[in-house]
């Protein structure tokens, strides 16, 4: 026998509300752990997809629009920039490096992007198979795209018009797959990638001409456009120069993914706070509901507590009894809680991935489950603390005097 | 042994009790006589060290229980005194096995699961050890609380009216195992009692009064 048998038998033999307190505190640790998961996630995702991209050039409009249509492709875009006015742009001596981008058809929900092969090189993006595109209409696919098409090197697809599920399909100009590309983490998983040129030369083909693979060649610099062009500065000064030179010299807009993503995740902040302020709650009417069956049980525990110092136990040692039931309440709480949150992400995870969003896992530790951990046990000791004095100050004569 | 002298006890200033002197050899058997409200508990709980008096002398076992440190008193009580008091307070967490451990458990003594059995053996409820308290009857579960109070060979084993809600032949049966289990571990016992059932069995006799209390 030893401090731990009597704790638990006492807990044991009151198991319902026993498991009522655990399960209060493990719903706040859960929701809390939830939520720290699954922002980190975001956070660490998005914070990826827009590394090193200093600025966002595109068509008028939201500068948050332009972010999300094209760096992490869950927008539509604001419209099209004119080629000629992106080569000025790229010519500037603000601007090291540009990637463009050519939006504008999908494959079942998939986003195909015209682009170069500097777009693959920026995220450090390995083929698994085959090699990049060279000729029009030569496709790369994302690892998603290709797990969840089935497609491999060779496949023949036709690309639909819009960005969504159900457009009309691109008769007569079918791409094919010359690579798939190995699984980065980063926004290229989910996208088709071609040629600028192949873009251009299958929406020609919607306006008359019909030889695709050289439409691109015969079309003339004022009517090729781009959808977005994606900025490396040349130096830190660059942030100071670019964007108002883009937006006071020309019908475009320039857009900084680091100011973009900090407002977004300034909106979305709100309501991670109020989801965390009823976690909070949760955990402290746990505390609560521990403190009232601890000091509740006082009453009915006093002959115990009694009999127990008429045995030899020191006060001290009924106090650290008590101590221990909440410290044990807490605990038990706090992993359940943990493991619970861990469930709940990877559920909304798996739920996540067949709506094609950002992917989320339960199976990742973050070092602040740490500290959820000790908020749990604090929770448990403060709940435990008077009930705990009230077990030190018991007068034995008197209490088994009165039974 | 132990020796009473010249202790006074009261509450708010108003006193319960009063001995000038009583001592007893070790192994004696007592009863501790007294109308209701004469003080027998009070004195009770100052001969187990988990009162003190307001004033005067108490030694248990070569022991000046006054001398003690709270520390210590908890320590000596839980090594030499055993009690049985007249509402049995068994833990209703635990199994009978594990009520009679936990006095050796709290009293800090090595847990010898031989001696549970044996005091368990003697008492008739060895195959009640893994019984809980509310699965037993009022005979069964006093018997827990004296093997409870006897197994750690108590020095003094004091009973609070133990007789007090048994029929004649229950009441024979009780005192019959506190005088035994005494016996068997040379304890000294006290019994407090107004039950005049069992005063022919013990011949020691301390009669608390109102007035004064005389040693027979």
């Amino acid at each position: 026998m030893n401090l731990a048998t009597l704790i638990f038998a006492y807990l044991r033999a009151r198991a319902l509300n026993t498991v009522l307190h655990i399960v209060l505190l493990a719903l706040g640790i859960g929701t809390i752990t939830l939520l720290l998961l699954a922002t980190e996630q975001l956070d660490q995702r998005m914070r990826r997809d827009a590394e090193n991209i200093d600025l966002v050039v595109g068509a008028k409009g939201s500068p948050m629009q332009i972010i999300l249509s094209a760096i992490y492709h869950l927008d539509v875009p604001t419209g099209n920039i004119a080629y000629t006015q992106a080569k000025e742009i790229a010519a500037h001596r603000a601007v090291k490096k540009t990637i463009p981008l050519a939006l504008g058809d999908s494959y079942r929900g998939f986003r195909i992007a015209g682009t170069t092969h500097d777009y693959v090189a920026h995220y450090g993006a390995k083929l698994a198979t085959g090699a990049l595109w060279q000729r029009p209409l030569e496709t790369v696919l994302g690892a998603d795209v290709a797990a969840q098409t089935g497609h491999g090197v060779g496949s023949k697809f036709a690309g639909a018009h819009g960005l969504g599920d159900g457009g009309s399909a691109h008769e007569g100009a079918d791409y094919v797959v010359t690579g798939i590309l190995a699984r980065s983490g980063t926004v290229l998983d989910r996208l088709v990638l071609t040629s600028v040129e192949s873009v251009w030369a299958v929406h020609a083909q919607h306006q008359g001409v019909h030889d695709v693979a050289t439409a691109a060649e015969h079309m003339k610099d004022e009517e090729k456009e781009y959808t977005a062009l994606l900025i490396q500065y040349a130096s830190p000064l660059g942030a100071a120069i670019l964007p108002r030179y883009v937006n006071n010299n020309s019908d475009m807009q320039a857009a900084s993914p680091v100011l973009e993503t900090a407002r977004l995740f300034s909106i979305i902040g709100v309501g991670v706070d109020v989801l965390r302020g009823f976690a909070l709650v949760l955990v402290f009417s746990a505390g609560l509901s521990v403190f009232i069956a601890l000091y509740g049980a006082l009453k009915e525990r006093r002959y115990d507590l009694a009999i127990m110092r008429t045995l030899g136990a020191s006060p001290g040692r009924l106090m650290v009894l008590m101590l221990g039931e909440g410290l044990l309440l807490a605990g038990a709480g706090g992993m359940f809680g943990l493991l619970l949150g861990h469930g709940f992400a990877e559920l909304v995870g798996v739920a996540l991935k067949t709506a094609r969003q950002v992917e989320i896992t339960g199976l990742t530790w973050l070092p602040e489950e740490l500290l959820l951990l000790v908020m749990a046990l604090v929770v448990g000791a403060i709940a435990a603390l008077l009930p705990a004095w009230r077990a030190y100050r018991t007068d034995i004569a008197g209490t088994l005097a009165r039974g | 042994m132990f020796a009473v002298r010249q202790v006074m006890h009261g509450y708010d200033g108003t006193e319960v009790l009063r001995v000038p002197s009583w001592s007893a050899a070790q192994g004696s058997h007592w009863l501790l006589l007294g109308p209701s409200g004469s003080g027998k508990t009070t004195l009770l709980h100052i001969l187990a060290g988990i009162l003190r008096p307001a004033s005067g002398d108490v030694q248990v076992a070569d022991q000046d229980l006054t001398a003690l440190a709270a520390a210590a008193l908890d320590r000596f009580r839980g090594r030499n005194v055993g009690i049985v008091l007249q509402r049995l307070h068994l833990l209703p967490s635990l199994t009978v096995a594990q009520n009679v451990t936990l006095a050796q458990y709290l009293a800090g003594v090595p847990q010898d699961a031989a001696r549970v059995s044996e005091v368990l053996q003697s008492l008739d409820l060895a195959d009640k050890a893994r019984a809980y308290p509310h699965a037993l009857s009022h005979g069964q579960a006093q018997r827990v609380a004296i093997a409870r109070a006897v197994v750690n060979k108590p020095r003094i084993l004091l009973a609070d009216e133990p007789t007090s809600n048994l029929d004649d032949g229950r009441c024979q049966q009780a005192l019959d195992l506190l005088l035994a289990q005494a016996t068997a571990c040379g304890a000294t016992l006290v019994i407090a009692t107004h039950d005049q059932r069992i005063k022919a069995r013990v011949q020691n006799r301390f009669v608390l009064g109102a007035s004064s209390p005389s040693s027979s």
